[in-house]
């Protein structure tokens, strides 16, 4: 009976509007109207006031206009006989309930500035995260734009016991979803019942323990706002296509465990404008007709064996999940776990032993697929606690296999052995690192499973650009060297093929258009010498992806005949765009800034801005969350450009396009970077090197300014003129 | 046509024709039980346009006919059976059409004297459909005061029944589809009171004789009543008295009092009505009741009128048009203020048993034997003063006969158009998205209108009662106005608890999850445009075809009595819409005349006449179109569910 959920949403919209209300007063009464207040480091305020009804909450008395609002959209309670229409007031009252919630949560910011720990992790005495910062958005909104994770579960209450809770959150981490989590049931939290049952929490793994009220499901639904605004750069204020976006591309539900109160359903009806249903434990009504949702609004009663399927067919989502042959979980969710000292069984790499990974491809008789040889001791042979040395040499062959695609199937090991519950790996070729958990071990791994997990993935993900696979897997130190020799030859030669290859000499590029799922106009031309934005794909990479899916998001692009050599403009590339982005853009160019620069999504590694003054170009990786000469901090940059536009001014580039030799060469190229951040600097400092001493300019990396020197044009300005900045004597940017 | 047994269905109304026949008061039901419809005319057979005539030209009865007699069958001057049928059809249309748009005219009036400032008492109420109204008639809005804007809202409007060549303006809402069809068929009025004329024109004795002409001309004029005067009635109305949204009320003759001096409002138009509505709240109108003994006022409408303060103020309602001379026969009514339309001249007579006074107002409709108190807008408030104070001091002439039923039911009305896509997303998803989905997947079968007149000539309100709980037991959702609104009001299908008694599994769980009642009410019968602009708001929502004869829905006029209803019949047909008459065919003397409206109209317009007198089966012939519109748009099985991975998502606009 909707009428029933209706009536208690609507009467605890009214306890939660005037407990804002209260809390207003009395921080008014003690701050006064002009004490700031907000979420931790973002630019989006006080995310869904702000997404919905436009309005920046910067200082307390700024609260009062949202306050007015809630007000105003609050109905009169249902009458229990000939009510009126229910169910729009009641969606009215969800919004006013989420306007009001972020009011208490963020006066608790200004109360108790430390109730939060503000950043991705717990601590050891506090579990609760708050609301996810700029940074984490960015870093994890792309995962939800690729669809590494295509929603969240936004969990309120607790399971019956810790041992559900568990399985509940690992069914979903399975699933490859967000679990965000607030609110207590019968005294218990999920996420202390996560802890308890010894589950790591955190960002990195997918299970965010926003806060312990109800009141924390803001932050769920301001992360939600806020992809829309910055992924699929929808302004604020727009808020029909804010929670359209939603209903139509973030993918997430609600999971009350445990009583439904009068708040609880307050917010999940909040939530159904964003299209997001709830699935609930218990028997409350139901509401079954579509419409608002894609599918039902509220389904009740589900086991909990049956949660989470059923969670996943009701908001209409289809995930692929295959079945890896490994005696634990497995896929992205587990990519942030941390295995500590004295946790782990077996440790490889790292600079304590040799390790390298190598993909190599054999004739098709050499190969016998799916064959995993462990050559020297097994994890079963060892002590807990041991180290060993370890060769990961992935044998492949097939007719459609080149030697280009070897790095490509190389460079996912590393996430696939990261994606196992009870794995940590980091780096990759000759640096790589592995350590195996003791409880990993309990449940039975071993290392065999790394090629079994390889040989699964790889061929579900790449089967078609080979047939066999093998993985022989040497832990003795003299065999690992050897391996380890061949290997690093054949990187250097790889490393050196793919410098030499340059926009001129390639009749073809790439498209990439993944980011259509969140910045429907926006269309990536990936050459040889232009990486995508977002720098996860390269030429090679693209090349590869559109052999394995013909029909996926990378496409050839026969770049046809030059349109403008220096700005990178090309009629082949053109006539793509225009049909690629649905008519929206018949043009750009690929090597410009100034001059109709190609279109930027939100998930841009780095954004480049025009600084006049100056007469160059700044640039700021997303790490960075600090103000930069240009005025914007990167996530107003990212609101301002991404969403699929081409913004003269301003274009977002990977970080490894910035050495690349056709960066920004139609406004002058690297010889323009008047600014970017230390941290960027440093992480890029060998190839800008190199690339400095290409241009003639050796010094460059040190002419260029950064934060230490000042954050606006006027503060650097008399740096590059001490320095003899090359940008001050090339010819007018604009 | 239908002999009828009972004469209604409603208890009020029973108790009340037995009382004013035991206080020897003569009234319709009696009337219509003396007096037979003329069978010539009623079959569309009599031509009286010129002193050669009247000719009459029916068909043989009980036999076919020869191609001999059917050559013989012919006025003075050699108009066959067809032209006559089809002349009288269109005159009907224009009857309606000019009813409705002078009406809208009237409105447009007043709303342009309000604009300009000098109608005291009156406002601007809605400004968003102000703003809204100016977007679509091409009105700067810049930085202009709403005053300058409905100025030229206002003159625009005026223009429109005055327009000479082009098209209206207000035709740009239909869907694009649907206006090219128009333009091919050539029946998209250029304006409204051109297209009057012409029909009139066209119908002079020696002028238009050729049936599929004349009707043609019917249909460009019915389009300039749906699209033109009762669109333009409708949106001003709304934004001058403000934008109805959900209501509680009640309906029928209980809602008059024993202890107060009680008005009825009767008639079509809101002007004076919304100006009694404020002034029965008055202090010092109360005050003088209370001097003359009584406890307060009770005002209640009737037909449309009340329709339209039902809409925006919960006005209640004493009856639909049956009932009217009812109210008097009660003994307790002081005064029936009426204006324009459905106002029986019977009512003069009736009131002469009892102490009501009939109190004309509009300056185009004066009855003999009532009081007269024109209506001026610019002086709203003293006029409106002294009608109300004419009845209170009526109120000690009471007389000793008095009785009123107890029936009033409760409903919930207020459903316009801006209100049902409110209701089904609330203020920030607001759309249709959810009524189109639910057609989509089957919840909901089907849309229809149910509109129209109560006709003495059958069971009053059985005809409405029957065919809506048919329909909402099939699942199809049903869009109410005028009487026809009324009839199912007073039944109690417009609460929401209606859906779990009367809907189907499907409807029933639609309407409880929105809190809707399974029959909703969209006002009197010039807001039939409100279901235009519904049926166009679903086009364009998507799903359901492109254009409005693609959508699964149908129409109904059960009980129709009044020109207006085959205006609005035939601007139903016009637009795409399966239309089903009761009561009798106003064509049936020529077969040639009926195929056209019933059968190749599908072809032309997608939307075509039937006749159909039996509630049940009439239901039924809806449901039969309706599940034929699911079958083309390849939503008459049950779909998987799609489930998306971001390639999909990647293919979404």
């Amino acid at each position: 009976m909707s009428k029933i959920i209706a009536s208690a949403a609507i009467r605890g919209a009214h306890k939660i509007v005037d407990r804002a209300g209260k809390k207003w007063q009395e921080a008014m009464d003690k701050w006064g109207a002009n004490e700031p207040v907000g979420f931790p480091n973002t630019a989006y305020y006080l995310p869904i006031i702000y997404g919905i009804l436009g309005i920046k909450v910067e200082k307390l008395g700024d609260m009062e206009a949202a306050l007015k609002r809630c007000k105003s959209l609050l109905p009169p309670p249902v009458r229990e006989n000939h009510p009126l229409p229910y169910l729009a007031p009641a969606l009215d009252a969800g919004m006013a309930t989420f306007f009001a919630e972020e009011i208490i949560e963020a006066i608790r910011y200004l109360e108790e500035p430390d109730f939060y720990t503000k950043q991705e992790e717990i601590t050891d005495n506090n579990i609760w995260l708050g609301a996810a910062d700029d940074v984490i958005l960015r870093k994890r909104g792309i995962e939800f734009v690729d669809g590494t994770a295509p929603g969240f579960a936004a969990i309120c209450g607790a399971a019956p016991d810790a041992e559900t809770a568990k399985k509940i959150a690992q069914e979903l981490q399975a699933k490859n979803l967000y679990v965000f989590m607030c609110a207590e049931y019968d005294n218990k939290r999920f996420s202390e019942q996560l802890i308890e049952a010894g589950v790591q929490i955190g960002w990195p793994v997918r299970l965010v323990s926003y806060g312990p009220d109800i009141s924390a499901a803001v932050f769920a639904m301001g992360f939600a706002t806020r992809v829309a605004m910055s992924f699929g750069g929808i302004q604020p204020g727009d808020f029909r296509k804010v929670l359209i976006y939603n209903k139509d591309r973030v993918f997430s539900f609600i999971l009350p465990l445990g009583y439904v109160t009068d708040e609880w359903y307050a917010n999940a009806t909040g939530a159904v404008n964003w299209g997001f249903p709830t699935i609930a434990d218990t028997p409350i009504p139901e509401i079954l007709p579509t419409g608002i949702c894609t599918y039902e609004h509220v389904v009740s009663n589900v086991p909990h064996d049956k949660i989470v399927p059923k969670a996943i067919e009701v908001r209409g989502l289809k995930i692929s999940v295959a079945e890896i042959p490994i005696p634990t979980g497995f896929g992205p969710a587990f990519e942030g776990e941390r295995i500590r000292k004295g946790e782990w069984y077996l440790e490889c790499g790292g600079g304590f032993t040799p390790m390298v990974e190598w993909v190599t491809s054999k004739r098709m008789d050499e190969v016998e697929d799916g064959k995993f040889e462990v050559i020297g001791p097994e994890i079963t042979d060892m002590p807990p606690e041991s180290r060993l040395p370890l060769a990961i040499a992935v044998e492949v062959a097939g007719r459609e296999m080149e030697e280009d695609y070897e790095p490509i199937l190389e460079r996912q090991i590393h996430h696939l052995i990261n994606y196992t519950q009870g794995c940590f790996h980091n780096g990759q070729r000759d640096i790589a690192w592995l350590r195996v958990s003791k409880e990993l071990y309990e449940k039975g791994f071993r290392l065999y499973h790394i090629g079994s997990l390889l040989h699964a993935k790889l061929h579900q993900d790449f089967g078609r650009i080979f047939d066999k696979l093998q993985v022989k897997l040497y832990t003795e130190e003299d065999k690992v060297r050897e391996i380890l020799a061949k290997a690093k030859a054949v990187y250097a030669a790889r490393d050196a093929r793919i410098e030499g290859m340059t926009d001129e000499t390639t009749d073809t590029y790439y498209s990439c258009t993944l980011c259509q799922s969140f910045a429907p106009p926006h269309v990536c031309v990936i050459s040889p010498e232009r990486t995508g934005l977002c720098g996860s794909y390269n030429w090679m990479d693209c090349k590869a992806a559109y052999e394995i899916n013909p029909t996926g998001p990378n496409q050839p692009v026969p770049k046809g005949e030059v349109i403008d050599p220096v700005l990178g403009q090309w009629k082949g590339v053109n006539e793509f765009l225009y049909k690629a982005s649905r008519g929206k853009f018949d043009h750009y160019n690929s090597y410009s800034i100034i001059h109709d620069p190609m279109t930027t999504c939100g998930c841009c590694e780095c954004i480049a801005a025009v600084l006049p003054l100056c007469n160059g170009i700044m640039t700021v990786n997303r790490e960075f969350t600090e103000m930069t000469p240009c005025g914007m901090k990167f996530t107003t940059l990212a609101g301002t450009v991404g969403g699929g536009v081409s913004t003269p001014g301003f274009v977002g580039h990977g970080k490894y396009n910035t050495c690349q030799r056709k960066f920004l060469i139609g406004d002058g190229g690297i010889k323009r970077i008047v600014w970017m951040p230390k941290m960027l600097k440093e992480e890029i400092a060998d190839r800008l090197k190199a690339r400095a001493i290409e241009v003639g300019v050796p010094d460059l990396p040190d002419m260029i300014a950064d934060e230490t020197v000042g954050t606006t044009e006027e503060e650097i300005l008399p740096f590059l003129e001490e320095k003899g900045h090359p940008a001050l004597t090339m010819e007018p940017i604009m | 046509m239908a002999e009828k047994e009972i004469k209604s269905i409603d208890q009020a109304t029973i108790d009340m024709i037995e009382k004013a026949a035991s206080d020897g008061c003569n009234i319709v039901f009696d009337r219509a039980a003396t007096l037979k419809p003329c069978p010539i005319g009623a079959v569309g057979s009599c031509c009286r346009l010129c002193s050669m005539g009247p000719c009459r030209v029916p068909l043989p009865k009980g036999k076919e006919e020869t191609p001999e007699e059917k050559s013989k069958r012919k006025g003075v001057c050699g108009a066959t059976a067809e032209t006559i049928a089809a002349r009288s059809f269109a005159r009907m249309i224009a009857g309606g059409a000019a009813a409705h748009s002078d009406h809208g005219r009237k409105v447009a009036e007043t709303f342009l004297t309000v604009a300009k400032g000098e109608a005291p008492g009156y406002e601007i109420k809605d400004e968003q459909k102000l703003l809204q109204l100016a977007l679509d008639l091409g009105v700067d809005i810049g930085d202009r005061s709403n005053q300058e804007i409905a100025i030229n809202i206002g003159e625009i409007a005026m223009k429109e029944f005055g327009r000479q060549e082009g098209e209206l303006l207000f035709l740009r809402r239909a869907p694009l589809k649907r206006q090219e069809l128009w333009r091919r068929q050539e029946v998209a009025p250029r304006g409204i009171d051109r297209e009057v004329v012409e029909i009139m024109h066209r119908t002079h004795m020696g002028v238009d004789q050729d049936y599929r002409s004349l009707l043609r001309q019917g249909v460009r004029t019915a389009l300039a009543d749906g699209w033109g005067g009762s669109m333009i009635a409708t949106e001003l109305q709304d934004v001058l008295f403000g934008t109805p949204a959900p209501v509680f009320s009640q309906i029928n003759l209980g809602v008059l009092k024993e202890d107060e001096v009680n008005l009825i409002i009767h008639g079509h138009e809101p002007q004076l009505a919304e100006m009694l509505a404020v002034m029965a709240q008055d202090p010092e109108m109360i005050e003088y009741a209370k001097s003359k003994g009584a406890k307060g006022i009770n005002l209640a409408g009737m037909c449309c009128t009340a329709n339209e303060i039902l809409m925006r103020h919960g006005v209640p309602i004493a009856g639909n048009f049956l009932q009217q001379e009812l109210a008097i026969v009660t003994g307790a009514l002081e005064g029936i203020v009426v204006d324009v339309q459905c106002i029986m001249q019977g009512l003069a007579d009736v009131a002469q048993c009892y102490h009501t006074k009939i109190i004309t107002t509009d300056p185009r409709a004066h009855i003999e034997g009532a009081i007269h108190i024109e209506f001026d807008e610019r002086n709203a408030i003293d006029i409106a003063k002294k009608i109300i104070r004419t009845a209170i001091d009526n109120f000690p002439n009471r007389g000793k006969n008095v009785r009123i039923p107890q029936q009033q039911t409760d409903l919930i009305a207020g459903f316009s158009h801006e209100t049902i896509n409110y209701l089904l997303g609330g203020l920030f998803r607001a759309s249709y998205r959810p009524l189109n989905d639910n057609i989509i997947n089957g919840r909901i079968r089907g849309v229809a209108g149910v509109v129209g007149c109560n006709n003495a000539r059958v069971t009053h309100d059985d005809v409405h009662v029957t065919m809506v709980k048919e329909l909402i037991k099939n699942d199809v959702l049903v869009l109410q106005t005028g009487c026809s609104a009324m009839a199912c009001a007073k039944v109690g299908l417009m609460v929401p608890e209606a859906a779990a008694k009367y809907a189907g599994e499907g409807l029933a769980s639609v309407c409880e999850a929105v809190g809707i009642p399974p029959a909703l009410h969209l006002g009197a019968c010039v807001d039939n445009s409100r279901i235009l602009i519904a049926a166009t708001a679903m086009v364009k929502d998507g799903g359901l075809g492109d254009d409005i004869s693609d959508l699964p829905m149908a129409g109904a006029g059960p009980e129709w009595m009044s020109e207006k209803a085959i205006a609005i019949g035939q601007y139903f047909v016009g637009s795409g819409v399966f239309t089903v008459f009761g009561v009798n065919w106003p064509t049936t003397g020529s077969k040639e005349v009926t195929d056209f409206l019933f059968k190749d109209f599908e072809d032309m317009y997608g939307g075509m006449w039937a006749f159909e007198p039996d509630p049940i089966k009439a239901a039924q012939l809806m449901i039969k179109h309706i599940d034929k519109k699911r079958k083309a748009l390849g939503i008459d099985k049950a779909r998987e569910r799609i489930l998306y991975d971001m390639a999909m998502r990647r293919e979404l606009e």
